[in-house]
């Protein structure tokens, strides 16, 4: 039962409500409050509303690195031109989240805190190599997004920390990156699976290959059987069916109300091939 | 019965006080404390839209927005879709088109739409589609209410 309500216009004021512990931090809403009308998750003795600190709003890039505000909503950074420009495949990403209504409202921290394998920023995110920073009252640390997430809604983010800033590092000349997703209807939907591949086009292939999946696994995963199948390779017939193979082979999904675990790995394949076909048509 | 907390916000243009339980609903707030039931409650969870309502110009389901999170904004129900040029031809085409048929959506697709004109005042259909996609119509009227935002956008097709 919630017993203290904080509405935090600091970072600070946010830290010291949640070093009391049983704390639960909300920002857009969008997954807390379903989820805890439903009785999914149980809210904390505070709650703690960080929807007012200005200093965890807005995007800027600083050296070779863009800094995503968390609280940054999914539909800014569909519209914000530094990620437009250096970072289409998020803006692609956020333009094919929910609604738009919740894509108004839904904020990448949330989406990255909540750490559902389902995520649909996550995909993209662990394609750009991005990082998180936490802070708590005792110091601040910084962590690469794939070592963030610990299972289904579950991170390595303590309690009394705060995530402050998401930092994804400019890609380099030649990057190319893609997202697709499946889900039964186009809107609202959680994804049944989503692949992202990316790498540097050169010689009518990928080099520095990164592959990622979502809801296939406790987490949202990088694909490294996948990145080693397409290293280097000529994008031809035969190598995509390849890299498709390795991609539905080191998948783990499970069955669920969405797919079974055979039709995912089936979609994980065609995806995979959609997305290479698309990225070797240039 | 959770914390109860006090807030002040504008809604409709009027300033409004209310203390309201720290867990609950904007919607549960618009429609059980301060009975304004234009909003409607469809899935509470954020998949039907019919709960839509502005939040400082920005549409938003009220059904998965703190009420807390109110504090010193300016909201926009259903009731407050003021009589303006686009608005009167926002209704007057619904009407027109037909673009009505039980109604219990109607409240959320009207104010989903004006958000959308005040975005893209001569929205193309594809515009109009992806504009409304978070808004369900049970009687499946999807056509009529596409065809009548359009044209309350200037364009027909």
């Amino acid at each position: 039962m919630v017993e203290r309500y904080v509405a935090a216009k600091t970072v600070e004021e946010a830290l010291e409500a949640l070093s009391g512990g049983d704390a639960t931090v909300v920002a857009g809403g969008t997954d807390v409050m379903p989820q805890s009308q439903a009785g999914r998750l149980k809210l904390g003795r505070t709650l703690v509303n960080i929807r007012r600190v200005a200093a965890l709003s807005g995007l800027a890039l600083t050296g070779d690195e863009i800094n995503i505000g968390p609280l940054t909503t999914v539909a800014d950074l569909n519209e914000h031109d530094l990620i437009r420009q250096h970072l289409p495949v998020l803006a692609d990403a956020a333009d094919k989240f929910a609604s738009p209504q919740i894509r108004n409202m839904g904020t990448i921290g949330g989406n990255v805190c909540n750490a559902s394998p389902a995520g649909d920023l996550l995909v993209p995110l662990l394609l750009l190599n991005a990082e998180v920073e936490l802070r708590s009252s005792n110091g601040r640390r910084r962590m690469k997004l794939q070592d963030f997430f610990a299972g289904p809604g579950k991170s390595h983010k303590k309690p009394g920390e705060l995530l402050t800033a998401i930092l994804a590092p400019l890609p380099k000349a030649g990057f190319t990156a893609r997202f697709e997703k499946f889900g039964t209807r186009p809107a609202l939907d959680i994804s049944t699976v989503s692949v992202g591949i990316a790498g540097v086009m050169a010689y009518g292939g990928l080099q520095e290959v990164r592959v990622a999946f979502g809801a296939v696994a406790p987490t949202p995963m990088r694909g490294p059987a996948t990145e080693h199948a397409l290293e280097g390779k000529k994008l031809d017939d035969a190598a995509i069916e390849a890299a498709a193979q390795a991609a539905m082979q080191e998948v783990k999904p499970i069955s669920d109300v969405r797919a079974t675990d055979w039709y995912r790995r089936e979609l994980v394949h065609n995806l995979v091939r959609k997305v290479l076909q698309d990225v070797a048509r240039g | 019965m959770s914390l109860a907390v006090e807030i002040a916000f504008k809604l409709n243009g009027s300033p409004v006080r209310v203390s309201i339980p720290a867990t609950m609903t904007a919607l549960s707030m618009l429609r059980d404390q301060l009975n304004v039931t234009g909003t409607k409650y469809g899935c509470g969870e954020g998949e039907c839209g019919a709960c839509t309502i502005l939040v400082d110009g920005l549409s938003v389901n009220s059904c998965l927005m703190f009420a807390v999170e109110c504090d010193g904004r300016e909201l926009t129900t259903v009731e407050g879709v003021a009589a303006n040029p686009v608005n009167d031809r926002l209704r007057d085409a619904l009407v027109e088109h037909g673009g009505v048929q039980c109604g219990f959506c109607t409240p959320g697709m009207v104010v989903q739409s004006k958000w959308l004109l005040d975005k893209h005042p001569h929205p193309d259909r594809h515009q109009v589609e992806r504009g409304l996609e978070g808004n369900l119509c049970r009687c499946t009227g999807y056509k009529k209410i596409v065809d009548a935002v359009c044209g309350a956008g200037g364009s027909n097709e």
